[in-house]
């Protein structure tokens, strides 16, 4: 090769001066990035550089950070990190195997474990780090290893054919993926921690503790609060791991994870200044104590820091470039330390101050045990500002929570909600990306920035594949994917471009759209609006959807032949379709007040046909086990006893929860029993786009939970308190307040507004709280409509209101009294056979559904 | 050819074609089976009533219509897609029902065996 400067041993030449000679040592992930970074640099004009590279390792750059799936079947070549010929066809000379041994700084030169010298103008270290190995006797042993290299996968994947069992020494982010390695590699896998609980350093105690239980159900054994004392000959295994409280632990191979040192060897022994605790101490342009020298990566010490992250290591070698070529156009800073990553499959997300240690620091934590997922959200003393977070389970927050932290965004009111589930699907309330300054970087791997992202999608790039090859956004760890999608949407949306919200194939049309378009236009049936306004033969989501819209508007007896097939399932059969194909029957019981007499009833009508009964939570009383035919006959018996439909099966109106207020309550300021049946008798039967509940409450102590319903009314002094949008359920939102003290009268007509402005304007399947969320102005604005009337709608809205109202039937009362309706609460349209293949077993003295393996049993 | 004036060997009297609204479904028991027979677009299709992902006989109850082309029923258990015609599913392709060939002959459906 013509320029280059690799010198034969004791002949150094001496530089070529029109060029800079770059020597780079150590050919890992971000010595690579330098000279790609560098090679750009040139490429662009900023200089002429010769570029010499050394690598310890028989192969060139590849991606650490995915190491472990070359278990899973990736070859080296799949990992590397080099286009093919970017060295060759650029000139740039690497020594490959040839690892760097000495460095003289007054002669700049550096020199080669097989003998090469090498003189430099600049000399970057990227030397990285090394596996901790803990001095434990026994560490030297056959079949131990480190995880870093894939040298080491490679001794390990000869190791695990030989045994059964594995153990990782180490609970940290590397030791999880060890083990996870082992797992895969079909050994019985374990984790032995020192510290009392797993990635110490990112989460906080509850995190680590779910994260633990997931892993366990994964496969993998964990053992905490283990100090390993010697490791020596096993019986059953190869090795026996003894630890400090006596236990011990047989195993075949043992994988040392127990943190990371910087590899500083070479740099210490040439007279570099090395931090404290290891680590070659560098500035903002990354530049050593020799201004020579760089260092960056994991063997750079920044303000006392060792950066074990790639994306860090990467923002070093571009301030290393900015620096030599002179541009200065960044500098390191320092790195947000936040991690998300995918171990063994489970989601765990740390973002900044995760122990609160903050002063003042206060924190919000949800944890879900059913779905196992941990939250916790740090903000600071004014819940002002994100100050951390630890997500475990579900890290879906992370992009939005991350973006507040590092942009100093302000927290929306309640900061809990951003670690709340959604529920439905709908987007967890978090920041608009929109309030996203340009400079925010999205892609931290990659250092793109939603204003990189802006321009690219300007300049065409509309779905996220294209955008990722354009940009590299989430092409690395991929944990900014969902916000870089977020941003595509959002400038889509702001360019005009159709982002569709067509309810289906069929309607182009929102939900609030069709809901317009049959009010305006007065249309009675589904036919009618496909014929004027849709295609085809519709499907499972629009029929169930105009099908709600026509029973809100015009409130005909839904099981009308041609609005009968619109309806969703348990509508169809006006009762709850179980699993089995049975359904339950759920008598209204308004406010919950039920005599007697009317108890003894559903007793004796449970017993005739053998119903399995069971107390809501909604203040009545459940029936399953009725079959198709059997229905009407149920009903016809209620009907008589006083009973009517409770809807239980419908979007619509469900119950009004109440205590038992002034009447018998020593506390109690109002009737809360009578407003509760008041309004329930006024609702019922109004469909809507979910369930609608409602609760009153005889005083502040709230026995009812009104707080927590769709609408809540509470008793006071003088009057009334009306709460809306609350929600129990799988996201609970406590209810707003919108009007205090207010009289029966316009408690009422409150009511009336706030629910006919939610019918008209939802989405399908869209819950008060949801809407509300979404609504632009939320509560504010609900407030100015329903108790300002700022539309000047109140009155059409009481209107429609009164309509469903003045139009209320009883639905089964109207079914059993129709003798062709009837007809269809049958199993076989040509027979009086039943279903044979429902079954019920015994249990606790009542009927339920046999389970498959008790079917078989009986065979 | 030959018109089926009632049940026999060959087909199964259903019921009248008036008896099922448009776009509705009934089950018929045929031959000891469970079938579910809709009238869609001035077709009536017949498929097996059987569910297979809840195991419950209950597809007659679902809600029919048309997905990329597809005449389909959905189940009212937990909404998989079953194409009428075909008998594939949707979602996964390696569960297929069997379907039925109707006719209907002076009035009333027939589902064949
Ligand atoms: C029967 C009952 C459980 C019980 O034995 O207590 C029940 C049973 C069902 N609930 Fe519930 N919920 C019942 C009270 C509740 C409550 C408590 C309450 O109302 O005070 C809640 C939380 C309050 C709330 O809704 O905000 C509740 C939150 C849900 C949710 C979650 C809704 C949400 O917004 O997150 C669902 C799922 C849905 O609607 O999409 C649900 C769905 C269901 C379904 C319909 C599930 C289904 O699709 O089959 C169950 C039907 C049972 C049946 O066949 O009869 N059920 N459900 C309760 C009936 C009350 C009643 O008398 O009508
Ligand atoms: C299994 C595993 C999973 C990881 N997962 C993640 C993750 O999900 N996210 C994340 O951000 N980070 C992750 N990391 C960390 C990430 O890989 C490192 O931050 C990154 O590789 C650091 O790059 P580097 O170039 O500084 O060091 P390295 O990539 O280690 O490169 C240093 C290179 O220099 C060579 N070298 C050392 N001394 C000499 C010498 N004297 N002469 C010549 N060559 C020398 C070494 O052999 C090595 O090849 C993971 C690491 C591992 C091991
Ligand atoms: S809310 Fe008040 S009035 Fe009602 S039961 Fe509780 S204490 Fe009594
Ligand atoms: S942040 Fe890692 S790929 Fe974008």
């Amino acid at each position: 090769m013509k320029n280059a400067k690799i010198l034969e041993p004791d002949a150094p030449i001496s530089a070529n001066k029109e060029k800079q000679t770059v020597v780079v040592i150590g050919n890992g992930m971000v010595g690579h990035k330098f000279i790609e970074q560098l090679q750009e640099a040139k490429a662009a004009g900023q200089g002429d550089y010769e570029i010499i590279t050394f690598c310890e390792e028989p192969l060139l750059a590849y991606d650490r950070v995915h190491l472990s799936e070359y278990f899973g079947g990736k070859s080296a070549d799949d990992l590397s990190l080099v286009t093919p010929g970017f060295y060759e066809d650029n000139g740039i000379k690497v020594l490959l195997n040839e690892k760097a041994t000495g460095i003289d700084r007054d002669a700049k030169t550096v020199t080669g474990s097989q003998g090469t010298v090498v003189e430099y103008d600049k000399l970057v270290m990227a030397t990285g780090s090394y596996p901790f190995v803990p001095p434990v006797p026994g560490k030297e042993r056959d079949d131990v290893f480190v995880y870093r290299t894939i040298d080491d996968l490679d001794q390990m994947m000869e190791c695990s054919k030989r045994g059964k069992v594995g153990v990782v020494v180490g609970g940290g982010l590397l030791g999880l993926e060890a083990a996870n390695a082992l797992k895969n590699l079909g050994l019985e896998a374990h984790v032995v921690e020192f510290a009392p609980g797993l990635m110490g350093v990112q989460l906080d105690q509850g995190g680590s503790d779910m994260l633990r239980t997931k892993i366990e159900e994964l496969g993998v054994q964990v053992h905490t609060s283990k100090n390993t004392q010697q490791i020596v000959d096993g019986d059953d295994c190869t090795h026996r791991m003894e630890f400090a409280d006596g236990t011990s632990l047989e195993t075949d191979m043992i994988v040392f994870s127990a943190g990371i040192r910087p590899q500083d060897e070479l740099a210490r022994e040439f007279g570099l200044e090395i931090g404290e605790r290891g680590g070659i101490i560098i500035d903002d342009n990354c530049i050593t104590s020799d201004p020579n020298v760089y260092a960056i990566g994991e063997c750079a010490l920044y303000d006392n820091m060792i950066y074990g992250l790639v994306a860090p290591g990467y923002a070093m070698a571009q301030a290393a470039v900015d620096h030599i070529t002179g541009s200065l156009k960044s500098t390191f800073a320092g790195a947000d330390m936040s991690t998300k990553l995918k171990l063994l499959g489970v989601d765990v997300c740390s973002i900044g101050d995760a122990h609160c240690r903050t002063e003042g620091a206060q924190a919000y934590t949800f944890v879900d045990e059913t779905a196992q997922t941990y939250k916790k959200l740090v903000v600071d003393a004014d819940k002002k500002r994100v100050l951390g977070a630890v997500l475990v389970g579900d890290g879906d927050a992370y992009g939005n929570l991350l973006q507040m932290k590092l942009n100093d965004m302000d927290l929306p009111e309640t900061p809990e909600a951003l670690i709340l589930p959604s529920v439905d699907g709908e987007a967890a309330a978090g920041l608009g990306v929109d309030a996203l300054p340009d400079t925010a970087q999205i892609c931290s791997c990659n250092n793109v920035t939603k204003g990189d992202l802006c321009s690219a999608i300007a300049s065409g790039c509309t779905d996220m594949g294209q955008l990722k090859d354009c940009t590299k956004a989430a092409t690395a760890c991929g944990g900014c994917a969902a916000l870089t999608k977020q941003v595509l949407d959002n400038e889509l949306e702001k360019q005009g471009i159709e982002v569709d919200k067509s309810i289906c194939e069929h309607f182009a049309y929102t939900r609030q759209e069709l809901e317009h378009i049959i009010r305006v236009e007065k249309i009675k049936t589904f036919t009618e609006l496909m014929e004027k306004h849709g295609e085809g033969h519709g499907c499972d989501i629009c029929k169930p959807t105009v099908g709600s819209i026509l029973a809100s508007t015009w409130n005909e007896y839904v099981l009308k032949p041609q609005h009968s097939v619109l309806q969703d399932t348990n509508d169809r059969a006006l009762a709850n379709m179980q699993k089995n194909g049975t359904y339950s029957v759920v008598p209204r019981v308004p406010g919950g007040e039920i005599t007697p007499d009317k108890l003894i009833v559903l007793g004796e009508v449970a017993k005739k046909y053998n119903l399995y009964t069971k107390i809501t939570g909604g203040q009545r009383i459940d029936l399953f086990g009725a079959q198709l035919h059997e229905l009407p006959l149920i009903w016809e018996e209620l009907i008589a006893a006083g009973f009517e439909t409770g809807q239980a099966y419908g979007k619509s109106v469900r119950t009004v929860k109440s205590c038992v207020g002034s009447t018998w309550c020593r506390y109690g300021v109002q009737d809360s029993v009578g407003m509760a049946i008041f309004i329930e008798e006024r609702y019922k039967g109004l469909r809507s786009p979910h369930k609608l509940k409602f609760a009153v409450s005889g005083c502040t102590r709230e026995c009812a939970e009104a707080q927590s319903k769709d609408v809540g009314v509470i008793a006071t002094e003088n009057g009334w308190n009306l709460y809306v949008s609350g929600n129990g359920g799988m996201k609970p939102r406590h209810a707003d307040l919108i009007a205090s003290d207010l009289d029966d009268e316009t408690l009422i007509k409150y009511i009336d507004r706030y629910l006919m402005f939610y019918i008209r304007t939802a989405d399908r399947l869209q819950r008060t709280s949801v809407w509300t969320e979404n609504l632009e102005g939320g509560v504010d604005y609900i407030r100015e409509v329903v108790c300002e009337d700022s539309l000047g709608i109140g009155a059409e809205l009481e209107e429609q209101m009164e309509l469903i109202v003045d139009t209320f039937q009883c639905e089964w009362k109207t079914t059993v009294e129709d003798p062709e309706r009837r007809k269809h609460f049958q199993h076989f349209v040509n027979s009086k056979e039943t279903d044979s293949n429902i079954k019920w077993v015994d249990e606790r003295g009542q009927i339920r559904p046999a389970q498959k393996t008790e079917l078989e049993a009986e065979v | 050819m030959n018109a089926v004036a009632q049940t026999n060997d060959l087909a199964t009297q259903v019921c009248e074609l008036d008896f099922i609204p448009e776009h509705g479904g009934v089950c018929a028991l045929v031959e000891g089976q469970q079938v579910a027979v809709f009238k869609l677009g001035g077709k009536v299709l017949a498929i097996d009533n059987y569910d297979p992902f809840s195991e419950a006989y209950v597809l007659s109850r679902g809600i029919v219509g048309d997905l990329k082309g597809q005449l389909v029923i959905a189940s009212p258990v937990y909404k998989q897609h079953f194409n009428l015609e075909t008998g594939v599913c949707l979602e996964d392709e390696e569960v297929t029902l069997k379907t039925w060939e109707t006719e209907v002959v002076d009035g009333i459906v027939y589902v064949k065996h």
